[in-house]
């Protein structure tokens, strides 16, 4: 648990210095939490800022930490806990932290596409985490990847759902005017699939998969870089080998059924989908490629974010606080309940319980149990964003160079994520760059030219 | 005995309505063969992979449906999901509008087209450009453009419907009789005048089968746009429930959509007939 929790106890170091989030006593145990990713909620929101603010009240008092523990020594938490509680109101100042800043737009859009990507977004209207932060949002279905990117230009929805990959296209210009725009939060990681129809059962082996079709849900997703990557390990060049077609997930399943296409990698409720449908299987989950990918992500306008800061602050504490809900697998079975109207996503609860708590049909017979099938963790890795640039270099989207530190961190706002975790008494990173593996090749993010040049199956520019 | 035409071709719709029905129930009827598959793993999947029930729906599924939605016409469980006769709203208020607009573009440029056979010949390749392209094709384009999607959605609807009455409205006006407008001219009557009381009404029917063929091809354009800025409509409904998966869903939307096309083809067929003259 956060010191945020604990003030009073004499033992912890209440100083910044121990670590970037203030929950570990040193920076290498933060390090060490760091790892396992996960973002741990305190059990209770008053908690947490009563935490927040408790500590502050405390570190004012007593500039000296030695101080501080020889008082609370002296005369132990509680007392010191009910004497401070006399003279400075906790509990009011908990309360005016917990809604600082009135939104300055209260009537908020925020468009998604009907996938469990969309989740955090979605569960947030239904299970009240908007109304929680003061604001009254709309979420609105939208068509498709290119719809969504319009409408949010147009400023018809002030935030929306969006591929990882598309706030950064948008910021560079590719595939549309150039933009600034941002990324205050992943929506997920893992929860993609490949998905192939029944009749390749025995083709499992992607060396056999020469002139196949293949379906990608647009052409700056992870997905698109997910599927050359994996065809690209296996000797397969996806430019030249096989069609790769963007096709809006709906109609995905359609065209698998109707053969026009051989398999997808797509996101999931479809993968699930066609399985539950009796027309594909599934080959790999996208986290056997890379464990811990980001895929959607929750994207605003650098506008919006300078016309309404208290808004775009209060957007992204319920996004925030929305994702960690969906971090807790006992919590998976009631958000699959809540999105599955037709007001939502729109698809029939065992497919999204299948998604979301990690059990499923493989569509082959077995049933398979994987509860990091599909995961929730809103931090944006500024590393994420570089590696997703490196696969625009290496196939074509993005010609000549890229500052891959300065767009990451245009786009990405790591900084300013984890100051609203921290505020939340969460534990953000203290660090907004980290390596990682993807199909056993390990990313180093202050090398990407290395990297890019390491790929012998690259579009020749 | 003889019955009337008009009876006997009730008789021979209802059979055929009947055979269709027939055909439609057997063809969708359930395969017997299914894989074996462990009671655990059938409860993960759908009715099609464990019943062999077919993909497409039976008609009695498709009538079960259609009697749910008609019960309730107008429910509204937030922006996502409203229930088709608010749909059907958006969507004829929608074209409506749009149609609208073309009206009021189309006849009196279609007049002025009509009227001078110089404006005609230069405007006629930019006419013959513009009539084929469908809506979806303006759609990005207008989405970019005007930077709203509703409106967007009004304006693709403009400038589909506005073709066939333009061209309706000026083959009309530069057809009718010469005698006409000689005599008029001869008893001296002003251009406005001459315009109003004899070209108008000569040219009513032409102008009328413009509009109707225009208000069929608006009908059919809203689906598409509304398919693609989605948020309401009948066109919305059909792609949210393609996004699910429900045939069913989606015939009784094509259904709904055929008879309301064919009752906006009854009314401007009424007007047509209020304008048309013996020759």
């Amino acid at each position: 648990m956060s010191t945020f929790d604990d003030p009073f106890d004499a033992d912890r170091d209440l100083k910044r210095a121990g670590c970037a989030c203030g929950q570990h006593r040193s920076a290498a145990e933060h390090e060490h939490a760091a790892l396992a990713l996960r973002c741990e909620p305190a059990g209770s929101e008053e908690k947490r800022y009563e935490g927040v603010v408790a500590s502050a009240v405390v570190r004012a008092m007593f500039p000296r930490d030695a101080a501080r523990r020889a008082f609370l020594k002296s005369v132990g938490a509680s007392t010191a806990l009910a004497a401070i509680s006399q003279f400075f109101p906790i509990k009011a100042a908990t309360e005016a932290f917990a809604d600082s800043g009135t939104p300055e737009k209260k009537d908020l859009k925020v468009g998604f596409i009907p996938i469990t990507c969309a989740t955090p977004i979605i569960m947030a209207a239904p299970l009240g985490f908007y109304s929680k932060y003061g604001l009254n949002v709309e979420v609105v279905k939208t068509a498709g990847w290119a719809v969504i990117r319009d409408k949010t230009m147009n400023k018809e929805y002030d935030a929306a759902h969006m591929l990882a990959p598309m706030p950064i296209a948008i910021t560079l210009g590719l595939g549309a005017n150039a933009v600034p725009f941002t990324v205050p939060a992943i929506e997920n990681i893992n929860g993609q699939g490949i998905t192939l129809a029944m009749k390749h059962k025995d083709k499992r082996d992607p060396k056999d998969w020469k002139g196949m079709k293949f379906a990608i849900p647009f052409d700056y997703s992870m997905h698109n870089y997910l599927l050359r990557y994996y065809l690209a390990e296996h000797g397969i060049d996806p430019d030249t080998d096989v069609q790769l077609r963007s096709v809006p997930p709906p109609e995905m399943v359609a065209n698998l059924r109707a053969d026009n296409i051989d398999g997808f990698l797509a996101p999931d409720n479809i993968c699930q989908r066609a399985i539950y449908d009796g027309v594909g299987f599934m080959h790999i989950l996208s986290k056997e490629i890379w464990d811990g990918h980001p895929c959607c992500s929750f994207a605003a306008s650098r506008e919006f974010i300078t016309q309404s800061p208290n808004s775009f602050a209060a957007l992204t504490r319920a996004i925030v606080d929305a994702t960690a809900y969906a971090s807790k697998a006992e919590n998976r079975k009631q958000i699959a309940e809540a999105i599955a109207p037709a007001n939502y996503i729109n698809a029939p609860v065992t497919v999204l319980e299948q998604v979301l708590t990690g059990t499923y049909a493989d569509g082959l017979g077995g049933v398979k149990t994987d509860a990091k099938r599909v995961d929730f963790d809103p931090f944006p890795w500024q590393s994420f964003a570089v590696w997703m640039m490196t696969q625009m270099k290496r196939w074509g989207q993005i010609k000549g160079d890229v500052d891959y530190k300065a767009v990451a961190e245009q786009v990405y706002l790591a900084t300013d994520t984890a100051k609203v975790m921290r505020e939340m008494g969460l534990a953000p990173p203290s660090t907004a760059y980290k390596s990682f593996a993807v199909m056993g090749k390990t990313f180093d993010p202050t090398k990407p030219d290395d990297y890019l040049a390491g790929f012998k199956i690259r579009k020749s520019s | 005995m003889t019955f009337s035409l008009r009876f006997r071709a009730a008789i021979v719709s209802l059979v055929l309505f009947a055979a269709f029905l027939g055909i439609w129930h057997l063809a969708t009827r359930s395969t017997a063969a299914v894989a074996n598959m462990t009671p655990e793993y059938a409860k993960l999947m759908g009715l099609t992979a464990t019943a062999g029930k077919s993909a497409m729906p039976g008609p009695f599924d498709v009538g079960a449906k259609l009697w749910e939605h008609l019960k309730r016409p107008f429910y509204d469980n937030g922006p996502n999901d409203k229930g088709l006769g608010i749909q059907l709203g958006y969507s004829i208020a929608r074209v409506g509008l749009g149609y609208l607009l073309a009206v009021l573009v189309a006849i009196p440029l279609g007049f002025l087209i009509g009227m001078s056979p110089l404006i005609s010949k230069a405007l006629d390749p930019f006419i013959q450009v513009l009539k084929p392209i469908s809506p979806l094709a303006w759609m990005p384009l207008a989405l970019y453009t005007i930077k709203d999607s509703s409106i967007s959605a009004i304006f693709v609807i403009f400038i589909c419907s506005v073709w066939p009455m333009l061209l309706n409205t000026a083959f009309g006006v530069a057809a009718v009789r010469k005698e006409w407008i000689n005599v008029a001219r001869t008893l001296e009557v002003g251009t406005i005048r001459r315009a109003f009381t004899v070209i108008l009404p000569a040219a009513a029917p032409t102008i009328l089968t413009g509009m109707r063929i225009s208000i069929g091809i608006a009908w059919l354009v809203i689906v598409a746009a509304e398919m693609l800025v989605g948020g309401t409509g009948i066109g919305y409904f059909v792609w949210n429930e393609w996004n699910n998966l429900s045939i069913t869903n989606v015939i009784i939307a094509i259904l709904l959509i055929g008879i309301v096309g064919m009752l906006l083809d009854q009314v401007l067929a009424r007007f047509a007939r209020m304008v048309t003259f013996p020759e």
